[in-house]
């Protein structure tokens, strides 16, 4: 039991209490708050697995931006207590053994793969090549059509925000 | 280092398009709020630039970008169909805009950007270039269909496209995360490597699942077809002519090769999903349309159906098989096309006369649209010497060598169900007196030019099926 299998056990026990908690909340401002929660586990996490780049862009634009702008939306649109209607209870009835199912074949299929190798031994596994050199390597040699692409699809977003925003003239 | 400069070559019918659309955006501002129609001629000249590009393409077929795309005469068939939807709908807009006071320049660039994400789509053979293409076409869809700004039907179905699509490529994503995980790569080939070498894992069976899940959504196969009625009939009539021909086929395309090339080696193991989808959505599509009074949401039902027969052909996993889905596809395109843009020419303004009893009397009124609309319903249908009737013919066909019969047995079934609600349409065109007056809008030369391609099309692939049938076999052949 060292240190890194500490820090994991904490922070998977984290991740899910704060994704449980974000389903389960009725505020809309608690579901945001521990959406936080949920990234900033998540940022260390890779930082275990030694994704030092993919955990500070964890922080940056998740648990940063998006989060802000979530809390924004939910500022602006002064979202009250969420209400239940058939349908989320429909959800509760089909959507949980759903889940459930879904969860136990995932642990399942992950145990069988990896015979409860890597998944259990905290990050200290066989070293990930993700190193921010290794990662723009690969970025702008073998993926950079992909790469190149995400700009217009950053365009088209940009484009629907003027198409529903702008003002009739 | 650098990617070599034949690479853009194969790529250039995506350069092109996305070129036209930043120029249409970079123009836009400086057309007055009247001219804007010259937005959308601009836009079409891409459309056709990017049809002649594909020649260059195709002489500079092969894998580009370090084997993440692939332009061989598959890519290129869909290609084609994409691009040319994209064409004829562009033409087809213009009348529809002006009467919906919409004529803006945003719509003809994001039409082109759409086109560019499903040709993505259509080349790639590696899942993340596959995402960034399908979520190009889809993020463009979802403005395109929320364009009324002011109709509360069109901003209901842009949300509800928004959010279940999103949903959907949520999953998508998620079976690329399980499928990386069990081979510790993206690309087809690499993956198809691995399963040959141990066998589909339940975890990769998991992520080939999601990523059904995924493109099942695009395709609208059942269960995964239940926001297609709504958001059809809220878009914009031209939209939604788009939708049901051009990221259908662009997302067949790319199940296809997932499917074919990455996961063909455990083709045991997805053809049951693929038959009990088949299936359901068949029978889904063709009886809930029976009870349709709406043209709009008959003809949706009626997409969600022929998305069945395509699935049909495709659970054949055979080379004919995928020569049988293009064939459908191509056919398709055009009857739909053409049907959808007659119902946006005679629903009138602000949509208005979209129900069945709206058609009565149209023999008579206007022979040449009726006659049109009766030619792409028969197709639809499935009549002989139509393009339909060949689709089914060959999708079925290629079904039953490989001894799928009870799957085929369905689909005829459903085909013969299909036909009272097509028919409904033409009685009440051709035998049932109107009791409305109007006078709907003259026909102008864009969209008849629109109307006698598609129609010629239709007969076209009806009756002269061979040049066709040739170029899809071939495509199939490329895809192996």
């Amino acid at each position: 039991m060292n240190i890194a299998m500490l820090v994991f056990i904490a922070c998977s026990v984290m991740a899910i209490v704060g994704a449980l908690a974000l389903i389960l909340a009725r505020e809309p401002v608690h579901s945001a708050l521990a959406l936080v929660l949920v990234m900033i586990s998540l940022a260390i996490l890779y930082l275990l697995l030694g994704a030092a780049f993919i955990a500070a862009i964890q922080i940056l634009v998740y648990a940063g931006a998006i989060m802000v702008l979530f809390v924004f939306v939910i500022m602006l649109l002064n979202a009250g207590e969420e209400v239940r209607t058939n349908v989320s209870r429909l959800a509760k009835w089909v959507g949980l053994p759903l889940g459930i199912f879904f969860l136990l074949e995932m642990a399942y299929s992950l145990f069988r793969e990896y015979g409860g190798r890597a998944a259990l031994a905290g990050g200290t596994a066989a070293p990930v090549p993700a190193s921010t050199r290794d990662l723009s390597m690969k970025l702008f040699t073998e993926f950079v059509l992909p790469f190149e692409l995400t700009s217009i699809l950053i365009l088209i977003a940009v484009l629907g925000a003027l198409v529903l925003a702008k003002r009739e003239s | 280092m650098f990617p070599p400069l034949q690479d853009l070559y194969r790529i250039a019918p995506e350069l092109v398009l996305c070129a036209f659309g930043m120029l249409v955006m970079l123009i836009d501002p400086f057309v007055p709020a009247t001219r804007k129609r010259s937005m959308g001629w601009l836009a079409f000249a891409g459309t056709l630039v990017a049809l002649a590009s594909l020649r260059w393409a195709a002489l500079n077929q092969g894998s580009a970008y370090s084997g993440l795309f692939r332009v061989d005469m598959f890519s290129l068939f869909v290609h084609a169909i994409v691009i040319g939807v994209s064409a004829l709908a562009i033409l087809g807009s213009f009348d529809y805009l002006d009467r919906e006071n919409i004529q803006r320049g945003e719509y003809y660039a994001l039409i082109l950007f759409a086109t560019a994400g499903m040709g993505i789509l259509a080349g790639s053979t590696e899942l993340i270039t596959a995402f960034v293409g399908l979520e190009m076409s889809s993020i463009s869809t979802y403005i395109l269909v929320g364009f009324r700004r002011t109709v509360l039907k069109s901003n209901e179905s842009s949300l509800k496209y928004f959010l279940l699509g999103s949903f959907a490529t949520a999953f998508f994503l998620y079976g690329i995360a399980l499928t990386y995980g069990a081979t510790r790569s993206t690309r087809f080939d690499v993956v198809n490597q691995a399963i040959a070498a141990h066998g589909a894992g339940p975890l990769l069976i998991l992520g080939l699942g999601l990523i059904f899940v995924g493109l099942g959504f695009k395709v609208v196969a059942a269960p995964f077809q239940i926001y297609t009625p709504d958001v059809y009939e809220g878009a914009p009539t031209p939209v939604t002519a788009i939708l049901a021909c051009g990221p259908k086929a662009a997302a067949f395309a790319v199940m296809l090769r997932i499917f074919y090339s990455a996961f063909g080696s455990a083709s045991h193991v997805w053809f049951w999903a693929i038959w009990v989808s088949a299936i359901l959505t068949m029978c889904i599509g063709n009886f809930a349309a029976l009870v349709q009074t709406n043209v709009k949401r008959l003809l949706a039902y009626s997409s969600i159906a022929h998305a069945g027969y395509i699935l049909v052909a495709f659970a054949a996993a055979s080379e004919i098989g995928v020569a049988a889905v293009l064939f459908y596809l191509a056919a398709y395109a055009a009857m739909t096309l053409g049907a959808f843009l007659i119902v946006a020419h005679v629903g009138g303004t602000n949509e208005q006369r979209l129900n069945i009893e709206d058609y009565a009397g149209l023999g008579t009124k206007h022979p040449w649209i009726a006659a049109c609309f009766a030619l792409f319903l028969f197709s639809l249908l499935g009549l002989p010497a139509t393009g339909g009737f060949l689709g089914k013919l060959y999708a079925f066909q290629s079904a039953l060598d490989q001894r799928i019969v009870w799957l085929v047995v369905i689909a005829a079934v459903n085909s013969v169900i299909g036909a009272y609600y097509y028919l409904k349409v033409v009685v009440a065109m051709y035998f049932h007196e109107s009791n409305k007056e109007w006078a709907p809008m003259p026909m102008r030369a864009p969209m008849f030019v629109v109307l006698l391609l598609t129609a010629i099309a239709t007969i076209y692939f009806g009756v002269l099926p061979n040049r066709l049938m040739e170029l899809a076999i071939a495509s199939a052949r490329s895809l192996r």
